[in-house]
């Protein structure tokens, strides 16, 4: 029988070698299989950035359209200069009036009106509360759940309430302001908005 | 640094020890202290493997389940989405369809060993029962697994698979409605066998696998010369002279038999994933079609044998019988062998004849299986038949009149 | 006698797998087809081709214009440009503009989805390539061609333009000169190769990668064989 002090420091360098190039296998296997939970080239189909023709809103002044991305209803509607002026009243009653939570407004919207062009809103229509679509209550008139209402959303579900920025105000269930998507203006066409991709990757 | 981690692991060990005392016995028993004989050869890396496969079935159906919709209408697009729209899908579809045929490979030679070591022989009749048992439900898992591509071969394949039940007298009608869930093979069918497939037989088959080995270290395993290395025992330790403790001894040497088999199958899954339409049969990457039957269908390879049989015995309900009785008479090695000795190296020129002519008749049916059939083919395939169960029929005679080589106490050879 | 028994098995199993790698689509001849699916350019002149001749009439289901980007290293631009017929997005399958029971009602049968054809059928390219060659003129069928590797086809010869108008004769297959196509044979062949080829990405378009990829997964697993079989070694001094 060999020396058994040199036996055995061969056989725990051979089983640490073994060991770790088995476990680089497994690990490069296991990326493998766990990549399969990405999102497909379906799921990224579908999650493709949606081009949207805004030319209908200068017809309808006061509309909101209603478009899909990534499953989520996205509002674009036009702000008038009267809307546009109350906004900053509003601050005080506020959550959140510089939009400093990051999660909810991109660095190309963090801005008074949250929005590359002021006059054009784009926000994800989803209460940041429990997930209902908030209803659009543009007039600037009192409400019943608000005497001096500027314009906004008011969300039926639990009464949480956004002004004509996506802001929420203080002293609602939402916790935050409503989203703003990833979007941009086409280059060639104003009256073209594409949700999905923002401004500085669109370059 | 070693110290600090070996002192964690003990720390770790004595924790669940004070809780499970009965944990370290158990590694102990079927591990450390479990005494197998020194002489495993080639045909014992088999064992070992048929478990590597049945976990990577698992593991790479429980990932394609993530994917696939198991309604007519459905599945066979989600296929081509794993396959293409799926990140590494493709490979993880691979590695499944892969690893069922290796497994009736793995399985087929796990079984030639048992066969020529005489490893069914007593005190091991009930690991070779229970071996049987699996591998019965193993058939019936890779069967229900081909449906769920629902391509041509899928749906055909089941349609004439569960038409042999019409064969049986009086019930044979009802029963086939039963099983379709429908008039005719559907949507009903396939989410049934979906259901089989993904849950109800897995289940089975990792049952009947525990069984299997807890029956095997209760009486020890077998060996190449079928000595009973029990019998000889070293007077100090009372550990069999001839046996060695299966970890680490058997754990290192079955590491390098993985090794060998995953390269086979990489090369499989890299370069030839249908095996020249073996694996992946061509028509099922044709969606299926209730109004048009292809021109041959066949089953896959590992059934084709009992399908030569089926195809070679004239009436319908006599060759489902054949055929079933095929399978079924596996069971009865362990009675039907009257030799005194376990291993072919041991018994006279009968036995190794009657062996290599049956494995030749087995492989013979297996590819007329495969082929579309003719007269000659026909009268091949029933020689054979007649061949494969005369072997087992006449098995107490020739067992009992071969000319044995006297057994030797100790093993004779060691890797 | 063992190693005997292993040839034996060996030698079946060789045998198990020879006939089902023979060319034959029942008792015709396929010719062979030459299609190197490394050769991009082939690639892109066969989806060129398919986009021109094929899409209008036949799908394909499983795949995606951006896949098409990917693996025939185009841009996305240039798919859109080229390949992308109608106002699909470059995120979708590739769909026909053939309503489901026009095809139907027009050619008697719908034309199929070709996503899977270069697996589903024996041949493979071969089929493909054969059966595009294999068109002939006749009167007796409604769209007026036949097809010698698919005899009764509903379909009509969509290539003639190319091809020519190819007829029937003792001697084979004639084309006559005042029905000449705008390619010459070679030519001809040539461009039924690029579709071959196309078709045979379409049925896979994985395979390139696995292949690829195998090579260094069997040097790695040879690799890991090789250390397990030191380590095994080394333990098993212990056992005489």
């Amino acid at each position: 029988m060999a020396n058994e002090g040199v036996n055995n420091g061969r056989r725990r360098f051979l089983t640490a070698t073994t060991a770790v190039v088995g476990a680089a296998g497994a690990a490069a296997g296991g990326y493998a299989f766990l990549s399969t939970w990405k999102p497909s080239a379906r799921a990224q189909g579908a999650g493709a950035p949606v081009e949207v023709d805004i030319s209908k809103l200068d017809l309808e002044p006061g509309a909101r359209m209603i478009v899909q991305w990534r499953g989520k209803p996205v509002w674009i509607f036009k702000r008038s200069g009267e809307q546009l002026s109350a906004l900053p009243t509003l601050d005080e009653r506020l959550a959140d009036p510089k939009s400093d939570n990051a999660d909810q407004t991109p660095a190309f919207a963090k801005n008074e009106t949250r929005a590359i062009k002021p006059e054009i809103g784009v926000l994800v229509g989803i209460c940041t509360h429990l997930g209902c679509s908030p209803l659009f209550v543009p007039e600037l008139q009192p409400q019943a759940f608000d005497s001096e209402w500027k314009g906004g959303f008011y969300c039926p579900c639990h009464n949480s309430r956004f002004d004509l920025a996506g802001r929420v105000f203080s002293g609602v269930p939402a916790p935050s302001n409503l989203e703003v998507p990833p979007y941009h203006f086409d280059k060639a066409n104003a009256n073209r908005v594409v949700v999905g991709i923002a401004p500085e990757e669109a370059a | 640094m070693n110290a600090k981690i070996e002192s964690a692991v003990n720390g770790a060990v004595d924790w669940f020890n004070q809780r499970t005392p009965g944990l370290i016995p158990f590694y102990k028993k079927h591990m450390s202290e479990y005494y197998a004989p020194k002489n495993f050869n080639f045909w014992y890396f088999f064992g070992s493997l048929a478990l590597l496969v049945l976990v990577n079935q698992i593991v790479t159906g429980i990932f394609l389940t993530m994917h696939y919709k198991p309604s007519a209408a459905e599945a066979f697009g989600s296929v081509e989405y794993i396959m293409r729209d799926v990140e590494w899908g493709w490979l993880v579809r691979y590695m499944h369809s892969t690893g069922a045929s290796l497994f009736f490979v793995v399985v087929y030679l796990h079984m030639f060993r048992a066969l020529i070591y005489g490893s069914y022989q007593k005190p091991r009749e009930l690991v070779w029962v229970l071996g049987m048992f699996i591998f019965l439900t193993l058939m019936a898992e890779a069967f229900l697994g081909y449906v769920l591509p629902w391509g041509q071969m899928s749906y055909w394949g089941a349609q004439v698979i569960i038409n042999l039940f019409s064969a049986i007298p009086v019930i044979g009608g009802d029963l086939t409605e039963f099983i379709r869930g429908d008039f005719l093979v559907s949507d009903s069918t396939l989410n049934r066998f979906f259901a089989l497939h993904v849950i109800a037989l897995p289940l089975v088959i990792l049952l009947l696998v525990v069984l299997h080995l807890g029956a095997l270290h209760e009486v020890g395993s077998n060996n190449p010369d079928g000595v009973d290395i029990k019998k000889v025992k070293d007077k100090a330790t009372g550990k069999p002279l001839d046996g060695i403790p299966f970890h680490p001894y058997y754990t290192v040497k079955d590491l390098v038999g993985v090794g060998f088999f995953l390269i086979i199958a990489s090369f499989i899954i890299f370069f030839a994933p249908t095996f020249g339409d073996l694996f992946l049969e061509f028509d099922n990457f044709n969606e299926a079609n209730p109004l048009v039957t292809p021109e041959h269908i066949k089953p896959v390879w590992y059934f084709t044998p009992y399908y030569a049989m089926l195809r070679a015995v004239p009436g319908k309900l006599l060759g489902v019988i054949v055929m079933g009785a095929a399978t079924l008479i596996f069971f009865l090695l362990p009675w039907l062998d009257r030799s005194k000795v376990r291993s072919l190296r041991y018994r006279g020129w009968i036995s190794k004849t009657m062996i290599t002519l049956f494995c030749i008749c087995f492989v013979l049916l297996g590819w007329l299986g495969l082929q579309s059939g003719s007269e000659t083919q026909t009268l091949i395939a029933r020689i054979c038949t007649i061949f494969y169960f005369g072997f087992f029929i006449t098995m107490p005679i020739w067992t009992s009149i071969d000319k044995t080589k006297p057994v030797p106490e100790r093993v004779t050879s060691h890797a | 006698m063992l190693k005997s028994r292993i040839s034996a098995l060996f030698a079946a199993a060789v045998l198990l797998v020879a006939p089902a790698l023979a060319s034959a689509a029942g008792n015709v001849h396929l010719e062979d087809a030459q299609i190197d699916l490394q050769d991009k350019a082939s690639l892109q002149r066969g989806a060129g081709l398919f986009m021109n001749y094929c899409a209008a009439c036949h799908s394909l289901q499983y795949m995606r214009y951006s896949r098409l980007a990917e693996d025939l290293e185009l841009t996305p631009e240039q798919v859109e440009q080229f390949l992308i017929k109608g106002d699909a997005k470059i995120g979708e399958v590739m769909k026909t503009g053939l309503a489901k029971g026009d095809g139907q009602a027009w050619f008697g049968k719908a034309p199929p989805d070709l996503s899977t054809t270069a697996r589903g059928k024996i041949g493979q390219e071969d089929w493909i390539y054969t059966f595009l060659k294999s068109f002939y003129v006749d009167e007796t069928r409604p769209m007026g061609w036949n097809n010698t590797v698919l005899a009764g086809a509903s379909m009509p010869n969509v290539l003639w333009e190319l091809q020519g108008k190819q007829r029937k004769t003792e001697e084979g297959f004639v084309i006559q000169e005042h029905e000449r196509g705008r390619l010459s044979e070679a030519e001809y062949d040539r461009a039924i190769l690029d579709i071959a080829a196309f078709l045979t990405y379409v049925g896979e378009p994985a395979r390139l990668k696995r292949e690829s990829l195998g090579v260094w997964v069997i040097l790695f697993l040879s690799f890991f064989t090789l250390l397990a079989y030191l380590l095994k070694k080394e333990y098993w001094k212990d056992i005489h």
